[in-house]
């Protein structure tokens, strides 16, 4: 006779609080720049929910923040890490410095260890000392300051060809010569809208549209942007750093 | 200053409690009923699919009125489309006591809405989704979920918005959403009829655009209905339809080979 | 009142040797100095009336309203301290409120002025706190019809056909008691509440007054809301035209 004892068992599906929505975010830091770019694709398993849903945000004229992964959640902390760059205006009436919002997004992120919230974040902007800068974090909060970063679905597709391109990997020098520690803007720009559209190609949760983020340092002109159509001006004002946004369309099947 | 009477009058002991809240709301550290507290785990009496669309005028959402409780054709007429305050309509599959919860809350927020009037606000379709969405992130967050996918819809101040919410607190806008089956089977179908045509579609057309998604759902979603409503927001306000029955022919079945009763 | 000065007076908690609260009269002085409010139940709904003062030419028209909404169905006109009223429209509106939690239905007048009452009535019990310096006319139209109930600082209630609070209170019940209540309609009964208002107000001593008028009406679908605008005006214009005539 066989075994009744799988059925009696009760069936207990526990509730799952988390799922994934898909899509690629990515930032580079120039020597006076930074480019922060993510597609805006939501998916959840094989549905796209929706073909435009940003996942990059302006957070003051010096910072912009990409979030990838648990949308809610995204969401939720965005509106949150807002809220606190607020406080701190209302408070100091200046902008928080971009590596005080990193620390701050790293001690909020920590405070959910136990029910993390299931982003990757990256965060780029421009320095005190007016260099471009990238800061990546794990959903609990671990972080650092690099050159460039990918995180999201295509990650594992994007990350690789940054390492070639920024970091030279793999690459040898001409002989007498060494590699640039930074590329200038219409590389980066290149750089990204390559890697964006090359994930569309081979990853089925990236596509529908691109936005790119420009952060410029103090004082740094629009010199590289001149090729850019659509670029839509976001700072508020002209005399400080300035950001601004390009919009692109991407594969949509 | 205590502001609940039936504290008043009673003795204070400024050593423990200095602004004399007395007594202080102790909750007991070990409840002896604690894992007896049971949450939604699954859902129990469901509605499956909801279908939105924005058109030329507004926007319309749609739903069958078939509650399940699994299999079982449970509750034949049960209204999963709702209205919220004059602007916004709703729809909702997933769990039907959770939805009617939820219409019960919103219910009171509108009413606490409305004997506000004098201060000049109105609650839109905007400000319902947001209210929705951290309703139901909250719950998810508690472990303790409102088990629906949500649909809100609506019109105001000349703009249309159409947007999703649901268990998990995922939110999106789009000129067409799906929920349920209807995401796979019904979503396409609208795509192909609406993108692009948003401003272009008569209310006409979006209604006939509808009907014909929630016939396919019917013929192939077996947890579905051939009654149906429609929910129709534009600058009139919102308006919903009594129940409606689907027309539908089953001529084809006969000509379908290669799986069901037929032998060959 | 003989007893003043001799100590009885300060404490809502203690009493007079002649069993009186005086706080609680007290109370009452702060809602006879105010502005009048009446309210009339008629036969097919009820209405709500005040005589708001504007002691400054700053105030924003329509600004500190007296007239509040609790329920959908349900109004009160507030005659006293502002701020009480305030907060007693406020505590009625979260009962009436749970009682709909509870229920699922609209809560009656009733149930909601027993409420009331019996809130009011606490504040008279303690040295810690003084009674409400203020009165309460609150209408509806609920299940059993249109009613009409005035909530006072010491927490009695009754239920009244037509009812004035108030500086004017006097004239506007005499006034009142002319009127077939009953028989008239919530339009009608909106001019003659225009024409109380305007009547009893003294402008001798105060200029300034803006009229607050309010209706549950069968126009309204069993809403209480501010009476329309054209009504409103109509009401203010005949008023001011029985002025001229009156007397």
């Amino acid at each position: 006779m066989p075994s009744m004892e799988h059925v009696a068992h009760p069936q207990q599906r526990a509730f799952n609080p988390y799922t994934e929505n898909g899509g690629t975010i990515l930032a580079i830091a120039g020597a006076d720049f930074t480019v922060i770019a993510g597609d805006t694709r939501q998916s959840e398993g094989y549905s796209i929910q929706t073909r435009y849903a940003p996942k990059v945000f302006r957070l003051t004229d010096r910072a912009v923040l990409a979030v990838n992964g648990f949308a809610a959640d995204g969401n939720m902390f965005v509106k949150k890490v807002k809220q606190r760059l607020e406080w701190y205006r209302h408070a100091h009436a200046k902008d928080m410095p971009l590596r005080a919002i990193a620390r701050l997004i790293q001690t909020m992120l920590y405070a959910q260890r136990f029910f993390p919230y299931y982003v990757y974040n990256i965060l780029g902007g421009i320095e005190d000392d007016g260099t471009g800068a990238v800061y990546s974090f794990d959903p609990v909060g671990s972080y650092e300051r690099e050159a460039c970063r990918a995180a999201g679905a295509a990650q594992s597709l994007v990350q690789p060809f940054l390492d070639n391109q920024i970091y030279f990997k793999n690459q040898q020098a001409a002989p007498g010569q060494t590699h640039p520690s930074h590329l200038p803007l219409p590389d980066v720009l290149s750089i990204v809208i390559d890697s964006f559209t090359s994930a569309t190609e081979r990853h089925i949760e990236v596509g529908d549209g691109l936005e790119m983020y420009i952060v410029l340092a103090k004082g740094r002109n629009t010199q590289g942007m001149e090729s850019l159509h659509g670029v839509q001006e976001l700072s508020s004002k002209l005399d400080g750093e300035r950001v601004f946004v390009v919009r692109r369309e991407l594969k949509k099947d | 200053m205590d502001h609940f009477p039936t504290n008043w009058g009673r003795p204070r002991n400024d050593a423990f409690d200095h602004y004399n809240t007395y007594p202080i709301p102790v909750r007991p550290q070990n409840n002896a009923f604690a894992d007896s507290v049971q949450r939604t785990q699954q859902p129990i009496v469901t509605g499956t699919s909801v279908l939105g669309l924005k058109y030329k005028d507004g926007i319309m959402i749609a739903s069958d009125t078939l509650a399940s409780y699994g299999s079982l054709a449970r509750f034949k007429d049960i209204k999963r489309l709702h209205q919220v305050g004059d602007f916004t309509a709703i729809g909702a599959s997933g769990d039907m006591s959770d939805f009617q919860a939820l219409q019960r809350d919103l219910e009171s927020l509108i009413i606490s809405e409305e004997v506000t009037e004098q201060d000049g606000h109105k609650l839109g379709p905007k400000e319902i989704h947001e209210y929705l969405s951290n309703v139901l992130y909250g719950k998810r967050c508690k472990m303790d979920p409102l088990w629906n996918s949500v649909i809100v819809g609506g019109f105001k101040d000349g703009e249309r918005f159409l947007a999703y919410v649901d268990l998990l607190g995922t939110t999106y806008t789009s000129s067409t959403i799906a929920t349920g089956y209807g995401a796979y089977i019904a979503q396409p179908l609208l795509r192909k009829a609406v993108e692009g045509k948003e401003d272009v579609l008569t209310e006409a057309e979006a209604r006939k655009i509808l009907e014909d998604c929630l016939r396919v759902l019917f013929y192939r979603d077996a947890r579905s209905l051939d009654k149906y409503q429609i929910a129709t927001v534009n600058a009139s306000g919102p308006s919903i339809s009594d129940s409606i029955k689907l027309e539908t022919s089953w001529g084809f079945a006969e000509g379908i080979r290669g799986y069901g009763a037929q032998t060959q | 009142m003989t007893s003043i000065g001799t100590g009885y007076d300060l404490s809502a908690s203690t009493y007079s040797p002649d069993g009186r609260i005086f706080q609680i009269e007290y109370a009452n002085k702060a809602v006879e100095n105010s502005g009048t409010a009446i309210g009339l139940r008629v036969k097919d709904g009820i209405i709500l009336a005040v005589e708001k003062l504007v002691h400054s030419k700053l105030l924003v028209p329509g600004a500190n309203r007296r007239i509040q909404t609790i329920d959908r169905h349900i109004g009160v006109a507030t005659a006293g301290l502002l701020a009480d009223g305030r907060h007693i429209a406020n505590r009625a509106r979260s009962d009436a409120a749970s009682f709909r939690d509870l229920r699922d239905s609209p809560a009656s007048l009733k149930w909601l002025a027993d409420q009331i009452g019996m809130y009011m009535q606490a504040y008279t019990l303690y040295s810690s706190v003084r009674p409400f310096g203020a009165s309460a006319i609150v209408g509806a139209v609920d299940k059993d019809g249109p009613s009409l109930y005035v909530v006072e600082p010491s927490g009695v209630y009754y239920g009244y056909h037509g009812a004035a609070i108030g500086k004017g209170r006097q004239l506007a019940k005499t006034e009142l008691e002319k009127l077939k209540l009953s028989e008239l309609t919530t339009r009608e009964a909106a001019i003659e509440a225009a024409r109380i208002i305007y009547l009893v107000h003294d402008d001798t001593k105060e200029k300034e007054f803006e009229l607050e008028l309010s209706w549950v009406s069968p126009e309204t679908e069993g809403r209480h809301v501010p009476v329309p605008a054209d009504l409103l005006e109509e009401a203010e214009r005949k008023a001011k035209e029985a002025l001229e005539t009156f007397e």
